[in-house]
Order: C-alpha cells, then sequence, then structure tokens
C-alpha cells in the first residue's frame, strides 16, 4: 500500500501567512481536498504546489474565489490541450517519413 | 544598462498618482503572473519589468529618484558615486547580496537603486526558468545523467529511461529567486526526441520494418535483426506475406520510472524481390508461373 505524507493545514497557513477561511473557501468550491483527523485538518503533499499557486492568485493578484475557479478550470484544459498536443505530434511522426 | 521607462513599462503617464500606478500594476500583473502564464518566457520577462516598475514608482523617494535621473540616466554616474560612499557603512552581506548574479532586476535598476529597494513590501515568486535537452532515442533508452547551464549555474540531472518527446520536468526552486524572499521560480525541462532513422516510437513501443527475401517469405526461416538493445533472431513462417507484422512483446522502450518493464518492438516485414535474374531462375519461374 502506498502511503501518503501529508501537511497539517494550520501550519501551511501559518508559513504562508494566509488566513484558514482561504483554505476552507477552496475546500468548498471542490478546488482542493482537505482530510480531517483528530480535529485537524490535513492536505496531501502533492497538492501543495497548486495550492501554493492558488494563493499566489488570491494574495498576489487580488482575484477573487470565483476567478480562480474559472482560472483553474482554464489552465487545466490549456494542460490537457497541451498534452494531447504532444501526444498527436508523436503519433502523425509514425506516418511520416524522415 | 540600458534605460527603462517605467512609466511606458506600466502603460501610465509621469502625473499618475498612486492610485492609478496600483490599479496599472494590478492590470498588468493579473496579465503576465507567470502562475497564468505558464512555459512563457517573454510573459515571465514582462512581468518582471513590471514588478521593476511598481517597485519604484509605488514608493515616493524611489519615485523621486527615478524622476530625477531616470531619463538622463547617464548623469547617475554621479549619484553611484554618492551611493558607494554611503554604502560603505553596509555590512558586506549586503554587498554580496547586491551583486548576486541571479538578480531578478534589469542591471538599469541595480545601478540606480542598489538593493536598498528590495526592502519593499510585496513578496514575489521568482520567475520559472525553461530549458531544453535534445537527446536521439537510443539516449533515452537508458537511466542517465546530464548537465545543464541555466543562467550561469551548472545543474546536475538524472534522465530516466523511457521519457519521451515532449515530456517536461519540473525541477521545483531552481527558478529565478523569489523577489523579497518570495519562494524561488522552478525550472522547466523540456525534451526534445530526435527522430531514428530504423525505429519509429510511440509510448513504450517501437516500430520497424525488416526487410527479407522472396525465398524466405515464401519458405519460412531463420532471420537475424539488430534492434536498439542487440541482436534478435526471428522465425518467418512460411509464406509470409508482405506487410505482415508481428510483436516481439517486451523488446520496445522502457516504461518511464517503472524499472524492468518495457513496451513491444512490432515488426512489418518487406519483402525484397530478386533482381538481375539468371536464364536458370527465369526458366524456372517461368515453371512456376505455369503451375498455377
Amino acid at each position: 500500500m502506498q502511503t501518503e505524507e501529508m501537511i497539517i493545514v494550520n501550519e501551511f497557513c501559518v508559513h504562508h501567512r494566509i488566513d484558514l477561511s482561504f483554505i476552507r473557501a477552496l475546500k468548498d468550491s471542490g478546488l482542493i481536498e482537505i482530510t480531517t483527523s483528530d480535529e485537524k485538518l490535513y492536505l496531501p503533499e502533492t497538492q501543495l504546489p497548486y495550492l501554493e499557486k492558488l494563493a499566489r492568485l488570491y494574495y498576489e493578484l487580488d482575484i477573487n474565489l470565483e476567478g480562480i475557479e474559472t482560472i483553474s478550470y482554464l489552465l487545466n484544459r490549456m494542460n490537457n490541450m497541451q498534452e494531447e498536443i504532444w501526444r498527436l505530434k508523436n503519433r502523425l511522426s509514425l506516418y511520416e517519413n524522415d | 544598462m540600458e534605460f527603462i521607462d517605467y512609466y511606458h513599462v506600466l502603460g501610465i503617464n509621469k502625473n499618475a498618482s498612486e492610485d492609478d500606478i496600483k490599479k496599472a500594476y494590478r492590470k498588468l500583473a493579473r496579465k503576465l503572473h507567470p502562475d497564468l502564464n505558464p512555459n512563457d518566457q517573454e510573459a515571465h520577462l514582462k512581468f518582471q519589468q513590471i514588478n521593476e516598475a511598481n517597485e519604484v514608482l509605488s514608493d515616493p523617494e524611489k519615485r523621486k529618484k527615478y524622476d530625477t535621473y531616470g531619463k538622463d540616466w547617464q548623469h547617475a554616474d554621479q549619484f553611484e558615486q554618492q551611493k558607494r560612499s554611503g554604502s560603505r557603512q553596509r555590512s558586506s552581506d549586503d554587498r554580496q547580496f547586491y551583486n548576486s548574479a541571479d538578480s531578478d532586476f534589469s542591471s538599469f535598476f541595480e545601478s540606480m537603486f542598489g538593493g536598498s529597494a528590495r526592502t519593499q513590501q510585496t513578496k514575489f515568486r521568482g520567475a520559472d526558468y525553461q530549458a531544453a535537452i535534445s537527446l536521439n532515442l537510443t539516449d533515452a533508452l537508458i537511466t542517465h545523467k546530464q548537465t545543464l547551464t541555466v543562467n550561469g549555474k551548472n545543474i546536475s540531472i538524472t534522465v530516466p529511461a523511457g521519457i519521451e518527446n515532449g515530456q517536461v520536468i519540473k525541477l521545483k526552486g531552481y527558478g529565478a529567486p523569489g523577489v523579497q524572499g518570495g519562494p524561488g521560480g522552478d525550472l522547466y525541462i523540456s525534451f526534445s526526441i530526435t527522430p531514428h532513422p530504423k525505429y519509429k516510437r510511440l509510448k513504450n513501443d517501437l516500430y520497424t520494418n525488416v526487410k527479407i527475401d522472396l525465398y524466405t517469405a515464401l519458405l519460412g526461416g531463420d532471420v537475424t535483426m539488430d534492434t536498439l538493445t542487440g541482436k534478435v533472431k526471428l522465425k518467418v513462417s512460411p509464406e509470409t506475406q508482405p506487410g505482415t507484422k508481428i510483436r516481439l512483446k517486451g523488446k520496445g522502450f522502457p516504461v518511464y520510472k517503472k524499472e524492468g518493464e518495457h513496451g513491444d518492438l512490432y515488426i512489418t516485414y518487406e519483402v525484397g524481390l530478386p533482381t538481375n535474374l539468371t536464364e536458370e531462375q527465369k526458366s524456372l519461374f517461368t515453371a512456376l508461373s505455369n503451375l498455377k
């Protein structure tokens, strides 16, 4: 079984000087997943870069939650399309003459 | 040292109020922020410029200095001299910091404001860097080390076997240092794999053509071929048609980050017809065709 490293949300908030309410709002909007254990909130370490990105959008650029949701969705679509382009390019190379 | 018109960078005029500056900066930052423009070097560069402009123009004291020396920046030598004499009292750590080759600011900014401008309040994440590595198909077969130079720093990385054309690896914190103590950016390394003359690759599978002669195609036999990892003996079935495809399980490309796992090798048979037939061969082929 694979073990997953978890980060205590409170520590994350203290380290980044952000409000816990922001994290709760992200969770409520479905942008991040949080686990509760012994009344403490945890988030998977793998989500850390993504959460830091969302925090930057909110605190550095004053983008509200609705805006963050939209941006997140569009960036995700953009990444998928980028990957699809690479997949298709690699596939196309099978049929191209050198 | 190139003069940078910070007003032009932010798209405002010289009489702009603090509020105008803030608004202009916010608007551009939302457009050019590295998080919103992944893999866009130009946007990262512009973001650095607007940060720099904001650092100066949003601080009344620095803005005054800029307005005095900015346009006629060649006269900044005088200003530099004054700054140097004043800076003798600074700690050696500070000097080292100002002279850092990894600065996020233009030489113009460093010259005008030195490191003192870094005491501003806003923290920003450093810009992401992009790098590209070109590999041969055979290089991507095995896990190996590569050294690349990014902004004067040598970085050694391990390239796992099975890396794909177009794949991007992120090295966290290897981008530009953060501004005002913000986190460092990341380094994105994209891999391009040059096509192999004999093998085509699709994910973990390899595709190649093998030429067999007419007699082997008709009567069957053994053929030895070179693969990327060594020689392989193929058993050709009798009456093999041109274009017949066979699969050698596990003889393809290594699966990325899954040691010991490999894709398959697909071989398409090409049948070479004999040329320069002797009279005897011609008569035998004629006799053969009459048997139809």
